[in-house]
């Protein structure tokens, strides 16, 4: 019998081993080295050593203001633009998507199939100065004559936007498909016309894909760099380009160590006031 | 210049490979066979001694080809019975040394048996000063002495005992003929208003630095706080006005051909390959000087030095040497290579970016190399290319 009980209590935590094991040797372990390595000093030549060296935050937050602000604010555009874009989709999938709703999903993921780098390249073609698109926007004065698209913060915004938009889409999708339609009728029986039946009802039901699809946009959003590396100029740069070039060309850990962490921190404590703002039900539904 | 498909292909290959950071592992195992003394020439008992499979780390498309087969790799392998491992996985000097250096740092082989890595860059210098390389075997290297004169002693390695040159190149600039008149001048690469947007400048700190520098009158050979405070305004001022539209890698060339560059420092090598599909591209040293830097051909610790040197030796024969020169078309550095070409492939043998006059290789300079090892230079660089 103790046996048995003691069985059940361990199944829980048997379950959880797994997942747990995996994000302490994953997450938890490089996350410490990461920590380690952003608080030495040295250089390539003769090597880093630890020194409790916070100097390296402070000359990160100095130094590079500029590009963490920019992050932000791209990733904060992008993920705005991608929720006003997808709702709709997302809404008439659910409701009017009827026997297509797999078929118009898999639209929405066919991107997808293609990676990620591909995908960013075929924009720098498609973008390119003496591409269709720019021809047409100049056409219609959206572009002045001579002007690009290409190598500006619209394209790094526009990449962002495109390429994490599914992510976007599919939370949305998933807990507004949720939604009893009933509840909506029942709105309207109550005099709610179909604006305040929205409003009152359906969005907010449609919260927790809201939350979940900003968060899974916002966070890979703000640590990106291929799209401003490749649809960027010198003067559109975020923070993941300046990490990369820390770590890969000038192999000086310590700094982009420091910055990583830095950047993490900060999305961290954006998420916990977004949290606390919408509240944290919200999340799980 | 028969094989223009493969020529344009090369560019997008280029570009590809710059973004996806080319990521081509080599098999991590390297032959048993220790590196050897000296052999005689040609004997069955040279053959004993050298390894399988000599792995060959190189830029992308730096070698001639044929099909999916490099013919002069082939040659190699049928008189030597050396398999040749060739992988294009070099992209840029300071992304293939990270790559690297975990492996060296800690002592351990990197799989490789030849790399070849530019002298404009801070890490031919760092791989012989921290003890990364092994010596070259000069007693199986007679054909040393086909190494044209300018490039025997570099200071880096002043008696050539650990490098030997792949090719060399020119640094100048590269304009589209279609799109604008002749760009002979930094100045008005830095400031015409005619290019502003449609501009772009090379992220390899030399390359720049010494086109800039030039333009600034100041001597790229010997770099002093004042004078790289200068050239680093020089360029942040056509960065901040919108000259510039981005810092390129290899993938300048395929921007310059579509038109979203106007004109672009560009090397050499490039815009010959190029030129063959796209005569609207053109080259030229600017008025103040362009510069030159060689790839070196080098053997990384653990690996096999005694093959490796037999195969140096092969490339140092001018037939060979004039194989590879055919596609490659940078600036050779074999003598007699020359000589073959005229027959050969006369426009090739004529064409001066591939083999220099005197004067060109007067009026291009070469870059101060305390410079490349400065850390406070290379830093303020790289935040001025990626922030």
């Amino acid at each position: 019998m103790g046996f048995l009980h003691q069985r059940r209590t361990l199944a829980p935590y048997l379950l959880l081993a797994p997942g747990m094991l995996w994000l302490a040797i994953f997450f938890l372990v490089p996350l410490g080295f990461l920590v380690y390595q952003s608080l030495q000093s040295g250089n390539i030549d003769f090597g880093y050593a630890f020194t409790w060296a916070w100097g390296n935050y402070w000359d990160a937050i100095k130094g590079y203001r500029g590009e963490f602000e920019r992050s932000f604010e791209y990733a904060g555009l992008a993920t705005v633009i991608a929720l006003a874009v997808s709702y709709p989709v997302a809404y008439w999938i659910a409701f009017r998507g009827g026997r297509w709703k797999n078929l118009l999903l898999l639209f929405i993921v066919a991107p997808f199939f293609v990676t990620y780098l591909i995908r960013t390249l075929a924009w720098e073609t498609i973008l390119s100065d003496h591409g269709l698109v720019v021809r047409l926007l100049t056409d219609i004065h959206l572009v002045p004559s001579g002007g690009r698209v290409l190598a500006t913060g619209t394209a790094v915004v526009a990449g962002i936007t495109y390429n994490f938009l599914p992510f976007m889409a599919l939370p949305l999708y998933v807990s507004l498909e949720q939604i009893d339609h009933s509840l909506v009728e029942a709105a309207e029986d109550l005099y709610a016309n179909k604006w305040i039946a929205f409003l009152r009802v359906t969005f907010p039901l449609s919260l927790p894909g809201v939350v979940a699809g900003t968060l899974l946009t916002f966070i890979p959003a703000a640590g990106d760099f291929i799209n401003a590396q490749l649809l960027g100029s010198p003067t559109t740069h975020m923070i993941g380009n300046v990490i990369n070039s820390k770590f890969n060309e000038l192999i000086d850990y310590p700094a982009a160590a420091a910055m990583s962490f830095i950047l993490m921190a900060i999305i961290l404590a954006m998420i916990l006031v977004y949290a606390r703002a919408v509240g944290t039900e919200k999340l799980t539904g | 210049m028969s094989d223009s498909p493969e020529r344009i292909s090369r560019s997008v290959f280029l570009r590809r490979a710059a973004v996806s950071g080319s990521v081509l592992s080599v098999p991590g195992l390297l032959a048993a066979c220790g590196g050897g003394g000296p052999a005689p020439g040609g004997s069955s008992t040279t053959v004993a001694q050298l390894a399988k499979t000599l792995h060959f780390s190189n830029w992308t498309l730096y070698i001639d080809k044929k099909g999916n087969r490099h013919p002069s790799l082939d040659q190699f392998q049928a008189r030597y019975g050396v398999t040749v491992d060739y992988t294009e996985d070099i992209n840029d000097n300071a992304s293939f040394f990270s790559k690297i250096e975990p492996d060296l740092s800690r002592g351990q082989s990197t799989g490789r048996d030849i790399i070849v890595m530019t002298d404009n860059s801070r890490y031919p210098s760092l791989l012989v000063q921290k003890g990364w390389v092994e010596k070259l075997d000069k007693s199986v290297i007679p054909n040393i002495s086909n190494l044209i004169p300018q490039q025997r002693h570099p200071s880096w390695d002043p008696n050539r005992d650990y490098s030997l040159p792949w090719q060399s190149g020119f640094t100048g600039i590269g304009w589209n003929a279609n799109l604008t008149e002749p760009v002979t001048s930094m100045g008005e690469l830095l400031g015409s208003k005619k290019l502003r947007g449609k501009v772009g400048l090379l992220t390899e700190f030399s390359d720049t630095l010494c086109l800039v520098m030039a333009y600034n009158g100041d001597d790229p050979s010997h770099i002093t706080d004042k004078t790289f405070n200068r050239a680093i305004t020089t360029i942040e001022k056509a960065v901040h006005s919108g000259q510039i539209r981005q810092f390129y890698g290899n993938d300048y060339a395929s921007a310059l051909a579509n038109g979203d560059l106007t004109a672009t420092m560009a090397w050499s090598g490039d815009i010959v390959q190029l030129h063959a599909d796209n005569s609207h591209l053109q080259w030229q040293q600017p008025d103040t000087g362009g510069d030159i830097w060689t790839d070196n051909m080098l053997i990384p610790n653990g690996g096999n030095a005694y093959t490796a040197s037999v195969f140096m030796n092969f490339v140092y024969e001018p037939k060979i040497a004039a194989e590879i020169e055919d596609y490659v078309n940078y600036v050779c550095p074999v003598l007699g290579a020359k000589a073959i070409l005229l027959k050969k492939d006369p426009a090739i043998a004529k064409n001066t970016l591939i083999f220099p006059t005197t004067a060109m290789l007067d009026a291009a300079h070469t870059i101060d190399p305390e410079a490349l090892n400065n850390e406070k230079y290379q830093t303020t660089w790289q935040n001025l290319i990626s922030a």
